[in-house]
């Protein structure tokens, strides 16, 4: 045995492109499902959320404004930053989960091909989502998906790499930023995702991860004003998801219900709105209306 | 200005004394009755029966029946055909339906005519024509239905918000509960006849008339899903209330809309639009474009020609074919336009309106133009819905973009310019469900309707409208 001391990993947030430990300076023991002591993790303040919030708010515009190629790209790039560290995710999933190592490097494996899987949706979903409206008229009329904007998410307790990345890629791969509350007993993957993010590309602010106590945390995201929609996901205790589900009914946010997914294309479906361009075609072109 | 002879509407609807509600196919009585005026005149129309919540519960396993036993087993064809049959029974009816509307709401003939009933009967049509072809619509290889919803609508487009509802919502097997608004119930109830005309199986589709608890026991009731049109109060309420439960919701709530006319705008065309913008139905219109952003360096020739435009609209009685602003629905919306309009003048805006004659009796309120806006006021930012323009001037195409989604709201927008590609940057800008170029207030059964922000979620229309009925 060498008498080497290993280098400890400091498990900080992922806020704005930046891994910033707690503006609360709090954080808190992380330990396999055995008792082992794997880590402290950084413990998520309301104005973690809150900036984590205005740093998603701020790359959401020109996230969206990347061609969908580009956002393509980026996904597939952060698949292939995952590839060449699936060994250490694998271990660190073993850890988080106790499952066993070689099961938990496939889990890493399937989580690189649904990146893969998003990466390639991105210049699809419009089209097979939107399209041309034969309106009984002379008229233009389009529809387009759009982001919804900033999405907060609560992530899955037990599923904290493959169930993170089904939250996470469907809600950027359409052009939404979003703010993640990792496991909370299970969140050391997730952190260790955002060096894969940092590293693929993902502009700052794109995807924002926070580990902390949910039900300290979660209710800052699901009131805050400029937040767009709302995933619980990973919220277990159905009294907290109707709280969480009515503070969002305050800005009207779309929320999505703890629950089974559906399919690819409903979860791309899931944080965007659609919109309707009309414009006069052919002779009646400029026509006002009935006056 | 020509002075035209009266052209009065000659057709009159045949309107009971009385209507009960329509459960399970039949007209039940309840204990309480309300009255329903003609608010051009505030001469009462009719009675009608207030649903309580015994009688929600009663027209809920109505609902549940008919979705178990018929009509969610029924094929689509089968399903279609009796929604091709209803849109053909509305295009006989037309003209009955349009008289009866324009009585009860107050609003034109020439629009109940030309657009609420016609778009009504369309969209009956459209969605009949995809009963059977759901598999399709790109939502899943087995759509199913949600089961019995809960639907709750305005009294600015009473039949046609029908329409919006029960359409699609029966196309794709589901059954109804519909509450029509407390001030518009007659065509509902007039659909609730066409329903039994239709041999539509008994309670497909139920009819509740009734105020706000009646609505709210409506929401809170075993339905599978609310889909609500309204204030975006009213929708905030029926989020939360649904908060935690299976319920499904969606939400087509207020408006604030920005009618955006830059320098190179089709000048004539768009004073037609704004016009069409905000005073089409009188204003009761959640999209209506009630915030004009006109360029400073075209504003002073724009609005020269919107007053002369404005002041040529024939305001009175509905039921007169040549009138373009009829009465305000009720006198409780014409005290919500008075107040806002008193802010507008006490913030300081400046108020415009057209001389003109209004009838002694009923609910009236001139067409309106407030100039010098800030956007601050509260006319810039609370939906009036009502005849009331807010005039506000922007410089650069960035501004107008700020000044337009400055706003809770994200509607419905109108981009005014003959230059294509500031149309699809404006277009791709603005956040609003709707965006109408060189246009405005264009409504089609294929196209989807629905906004964003605190306008709502969900679409209307098109096969996009098809996700707020199906479990897919």
């Amino acid at each position: 045995m060498s008498d080497r001391l290993r280098v400890k990993k400091t498990y900080k947030l992922y806020v704005g492109g930046k891994f910033p430990r707690s503006e609360s300076g709090r954080s808190y023991p992380v330990a396999s499902p055995d008792g082992t002591e794997l880590a402290n993790a950084a413990l998520a303040s309301r104005k973690d959320a809150r900036d984590a919030v205005a740093a998603a708010r701020n790359a959401q515009r020109p996230w969206a404004g990347q061609t969908a190629y580009l956002r393509g790209q980026i996904l597939y790039r952060a698949a292939e930053m995952l590839e060449g560290r699936a060994g250490q995710f694998a271990e660190e999933l073993a850890d988080a989960t106790g499952a066993d190592p070689h099961e938990a490097l496939g889990t890493v494996e399937q989580a690189i091909d649904r990146l893969v899987h998003y990466a390639g949706w991105t210049d699809k979903y419009t089209s097979v989502l939107g399209g041309a409206n034969p309106v009984a008229g002379p008229y233009f009329n389009h529809t387009t998906p759009e982001p919804l904007g900033v999405v907060a998410v609560v992530a899955p307790q037990d599923d904290p790499l493959l169930g993170l990345i089904d939250a996470i890629a469907p809600a950027i791969a359409t052009g939404n930023t979003v703010v993640v509350l990792a496991s909370e007993s299970k969140p050391l993957p997730a952190l260790s995702l955002g060096e894969v993010l940092a590293t693929s590309d993902l502009p700052g602010g794109v995807v924002n991860l926070l580990s902390g106590k949910t039900a300290e945390v979660a209710p800052h995201l699901a009131s805050h004003a400029d937040v767009n929609g709302l995933d619980l996901r990973g919220v277990a205790d159905a009294d907290l998801a109707a709280s969480l589900e009515a503070a969002a009914a305050e800005t009207l946010k779309v929320v999505r219900r703890p629950g089974k997914d559906g399919n690819a294309l409903d979860l791309l479906r899931q944080w965007t709105e659609y919109k309707t361009v009309w414009h006069p075609a052919g002779m009646a072109a400029g026509a006002g209306g009935a006056y | 200005m020509f002075e035209y002879a009266p052209a009065p509407e000659s057709v009159r609807p045949q309107i009971k004394e009385h209507y009960g509600l329509f459960i399970g196919g039949e007209f039940v009585d309840a204990e309480h009755v309300f009255k329903s005026i003609n608010p051009s005149t505030e001469e009462v129309l009719f009675t009608v029966a207030e649903a309580s919540e015994a009688d929600v519960a009663r027209a809920v396993a109505a609902a549940r029946k008919a979705q178990e036993t018929v009509w969610g087993p029924m094929s689509g064809t089968e399903r279609g055909k009796y929604l091709f049959r209803i849109a053909r029974l509305l295009q006989e009816k037309a003209r009955e339906f349009a008289v009866a509307e324009s009585m009860d709401n107050g609003k034109p003939i020439k629009e109940t005519r030309d657009f609420d009933v016609p778009t009504a009967a369309q969209h009956f049509f459209y969605h009949a024509g995809w009963a059977d072809k759901l598999a399709y619509a790109g939502l899943g290889a087995d759509p199913k239905p949600l089961g019995v919803v809960g639907q709750v609508i305005p009294w600015n487009f009473p039949l046609l918000m029908l329409a919006w509802k029960i359409a699609p919502a029966l196309a794709c097997g589901n059954t109804v509960v519909l509450k029509p608004a407390e001030t518009t119930p007659l065509t509902a109830l007039m659909f609730a006849e066409l329903c039994q005309e239709a041999d539509l199986p008994p309670g497909v589709v139920n009819i509740l008339t009734g105020a706000g608890t009646t609505g709210s026991a409506l929401v809170d009731s075993a339905v599978d899903k609310v889909a609500f049109t309204g204030s975006t109060a009213v929708g905030r309420a029926i989020a939360k209330a649904v908060a935690g439960s299976k319920k499904k919701v969606t939400l087509e709530l207020g408006g604030k809309a920005a009618n955006i006319v830059f320098d190179d705008a089709p000048i004539d065309q768009a004073v037609e639009g704004i016009v069409n913008g905000i005073f089409f139905n009188q204003g009761h219109v959640c999209c209506a474009g009630s915030r004009l952003l006109v360029q400073e360096s075209v504003a002073e020739e724009v609005l020269a020609r919107l007053k002369e435009r404005v002041s040529l609209l024939r305001v009175g009685d509905p039921l007169d074919k040549n009138t373009d602003v009829g009465a305000i629905n009720s006198a409780e919306q014409l005290e919500r336009i008075t107040a806002l309009t008193e802010a507008g003048r006490g913030e300081g805006a400046e108020v415009w309106q057209p001389a003109c004659d209004l009838p002694e009796n009923g609910f009236w309120f001139r067409p309106t133009v407030f100039t010098g806006v800030q956007q601050s006021m509260r006319i810039a930012q609370e939906e009036i819905f009502g005849p009331v323009l807010s005039v506000l001037t922007f410089r650069t195409p960035d501004e107008a973009i700020a000044k337009a989604n400055n706003t809770p709201y994200g509607l419905s927008a109108g981009v005014w310019t003959e230059k294509g590609s500031k149309i699809l940057w404006a277009a791709e800008r603005l956040r609003a469900g709707v965006v109408w170029a060189n246009t405005f207030n264009q409504f089609d059964a294929a196209s989807p309707f629905g906004g964003l922000k605190e306008s709502g979620y969900g679409r209307e229309g098109g096969r996009q409208g098809l996700e707020a009925y199906l479990d897919v």
